[in-house]
C-alpha cells in the first residue's frame, strides 16, 4: 500500500554514539597525547579530572558562570564544563598544568605569586588560562580590558585588585623583554 | 550537575545534520557552541533524546561578506569570537561591533555561536536585537526545503522561533553598513556580562530613526520614526516604553524598565545622531 517516501526520514543517520556507551577519546593534553573513556553526557571537565587525572582544572558551578574550569581548546580559552568530552576528541587541550611544564612556574604564575593574586586558589587555574589567551591577543592591555576579561571569573577571596595588578605587571614585563630583545638584535 | 543521558551525533556535513534532525524531530536539539544549551542540559532544564553536534561541521563554520547582496553571512558553526575579532567588522556591520562587548564574557564568546544565540531567541540577548534592528534575516534548511525568514518573522516569543523541529538555522545575514547610516547600542544589567534588563539599538539616517528594544517584551521590538528631536523624541520614547508591556519581576519593577527604555533609548539615538 504505502509508497516509499522520497526522503527516507525514518532511516537512522550514521555515526550515532548511543547513550551510556563509553567511547575512547584522545586529546593532546599539554602537548602529550592522552586517552580516556567517556559516555556522551560526560563533560570535558570530567574527562580531564576523572579520566586523565588532570585535577589542576577545578569545577565550580558547572553551568559556565564561575569560570574556574576554563581551559584552552585548540588554543582558545573556553569553559570545560560547557563542552562535551566527545566534542574534544582529536583536539588540543591546554590546562594550568601546561603553564609550568617542568615544575617551574611560568611568568604569569610568578606575577600572581608576587602580587598575592590568590588566596584559596580555587578560581586561579581558570583565571590563569583566560589571562594566557587574552595576553596573547592583546599584549599591551589596559586596566579596563583586564577587568572586562576577568568579569568572566568569580573570585571570592582577593577582590580582584591584586589579580589586575599581576596581569598588568606580566604584560609590562613581557613588553620590556621584547624591547630589550629588539634592541640587542639591532 | 550532569546532563541526563542522550544519544550523540557529530554531523560531518550539513546534509548529515539535516538527516539527523529529520529523524530526531522534536526529540533532537542542535548543539553548536553549547554556551546556552550545555548550561541548560547540566541543570537538566532540558533533557533531549538526541544531540546533533554541528560545532565541527566545517561547511557551517563560515563568515563571509556578500557584497552583491550587501550582507555579512554567518554560518551556523561560526563562533561569536570569530566574528568579533574580525579586523574589518567595524566597517562591515558597525552595530555588531558595538554589541559584542556586551554579550556575556570573552571566554563564552570564544565558543558561543552567532546563529545559536539567534536560534535560542532569548528576549534579552544582544544578537537577536541587532539582527532585528538591522532588518537581517535567517536561512532555514531541512532535508525537504530551504526558506528565508526576516528577523521579525523568525522571532515568535520568549525562546520561541518559527524554526520547525526538522530545520537547521543554516546561516544568518546581517545587512552591511549603508552610507549615511549611524548606529548606537546600549544596555543596562546588574553586572557586566549578565543578561540585560533592557537593551537598545538604534539605526539613524538623515531622514529616519529605527530603534530596537530588547529585554522588555517577549522578543526584540523595532519601531520606525521620522527623525524626531527634543520633546517629540521624548514623547515617542515614552509611548514606546508603555507599548512594550513591561512587567514586574524578581529583578526590577515595570516602572524601572520603562525608565530604562526612555533613558537608554535617548542615549542610543543621540549616539547615532
Amino acid at each position: 500500500m504505502s509508497k516509499t517516501p522520497k526522503t527516507p526520514v525514518n532511516t537512522m543517520p550514521h555515526g550515532i554514539q548511543p547513550r551510556g556507551e563509553r567511547q575512547r577519546i584522545t586529546v593532546t593534553l599539554n602537548g602529550r597525547e592522552r586517552s580516556g573513556y567517556c559516555e556522551p553526557r560526560d563533560l570535558l571537565s570530567d574527562l580531564l579530572r576523572h579520566e586523565l587525572g588532570a585535577t589542576g582544572t577545578h569545577v565550580g558551578c558547572e553551568h559556565g558562570v564561575c569560570g574556574a574550569c576554563t581551559v584552552h581548546i585548540d588554543g582558545v580559552a573556553g569553559r570545560s564544563c560547557l563542552m562535551l568530552a566527545l566534542q574534544a576528541d582529536g583536539r588540543r587541550i591546554d590546562t594550568v598544568e601546561g603553564l609550568a611544564p617542568d615544575q617551574t612556574l611560568g611568568d604569569l604564575q610568578q606575577a600572581f605569586q608576587r602580587h598575592h593574586a590568590l588566596q584559596c586558589g580555587f578560581c586561579t587555574a581558570g583565571i590563569l588560562m583566560s589571562c594566557a589567551d587574552y595576553l596573547k591577543r592583546v599584549p599591551d592591555l589596559d586596566e579596563a580590558q583586564v577587568r572586562d576579561m576577568l568579569s568572566g571569573h568569580l573570585c571570592r577571596c582577593t577582590g580582584y585588585t591584586p589579580i589586575v595588578a599581576a596581569v598588568l605587571d606580566v604584560a609590562a614585563r613581557r613588553r620590556q623583554a621584547q624591547e630589550e630583545k629588539e634592541t640587542s638584535d639591532a | 550537575m550532569k546532563p541526563a543521558p542522550f544519544d550523540y551525533l557529530r554531523a560531518t556535513s550539513t546534509e548529515h545534520a539535516l538527516e539527523a534532525l529529520a529523524h530526531g524531530g522534536e526529540d533532537a536539539r542542535v548543539l553548536a557552541g553549547g554556551q546556552s544549551l550545555m548550561a541548560v542540559l547540566n541543570m537538566r532544564l532540558a533533557q533531549p533524546r538526541w544531540l546533533v553536534d554541528i560545532s565541527r561541521t566545517d561547511e557551517l563554520n563560515t563568515v563571509r561578506v556578500d557584497n552583491e547582496a550587501g550582507q555579512l553571512v554567518i554560518g551556523a558553526a561560526a563562533t561569536q569570537g570569530s566574528v568579533e575579532w574580525r579586523p574589518s567588522l567595524r566597517d562591515e556591520v558597525p552595530l555588531l561591533a558595538l554589541a559584542f562587548p556586551h554579550i556575556s564574557h570573552f571566554q563564552i564568546r570564544n565558543r558561543g555561536t552567532v546563529c545559536g544565540s539567534i536560534a535560542h531567541a532569548d528576549p534579552s540577548a544582544e544578537l537577536p536585537l541587532a539582527l532585528a534592528a538591522l532588518g537581517g534575516d535567517v536561512l532555514l534548511r531541512s532535508t525537504k526545503r530551504r526558506r528565508v525568514l526576516a528577523a521579525e518573522d523568525f522571532f515568535q516569543g520568549m525562546l520561541m522561533t518559527a524554526r520547525e523541529p526538522d530545520e537547521l538555522v543554516e546561516a544568518v545575514r546581517f545587512p552591511l553598513k549603508k552610507p549615511g547610516e549611524r548606529y548606537g547600542f546600549a544596555e543596562f544589567s546588574a553586572r557586566h556580562g549578565d543578561f540585560a534588563l533592557v537593551s537598545c539599538a538604534a539605526v539613524v539616517t538623515d531622514k529616519a530613526i529605527q530603534i530596537a528594544v530588547g529585554g522588555v517584551a517577549d522578543r526584540p521590538v523595532v519601531e520606525r520614526w521620522p527623525r524626531l528631536q527634543g520633546d517629540d523624541l521624548r514623547t515617542a520614547l515614552n509611548d514606546l516604553s508603555w507599548k512594550l508591556g513591561a512587567q514586574d519581576d524578581a529583578h526590577v519593577s515595570a516602572t524601572y524598565r520603562r525608565h530604562l527604555v526612555r533613558q537608554l533609548g535617548w542615549r542610543v539615538i543621540e549616539e547615532a545622531m
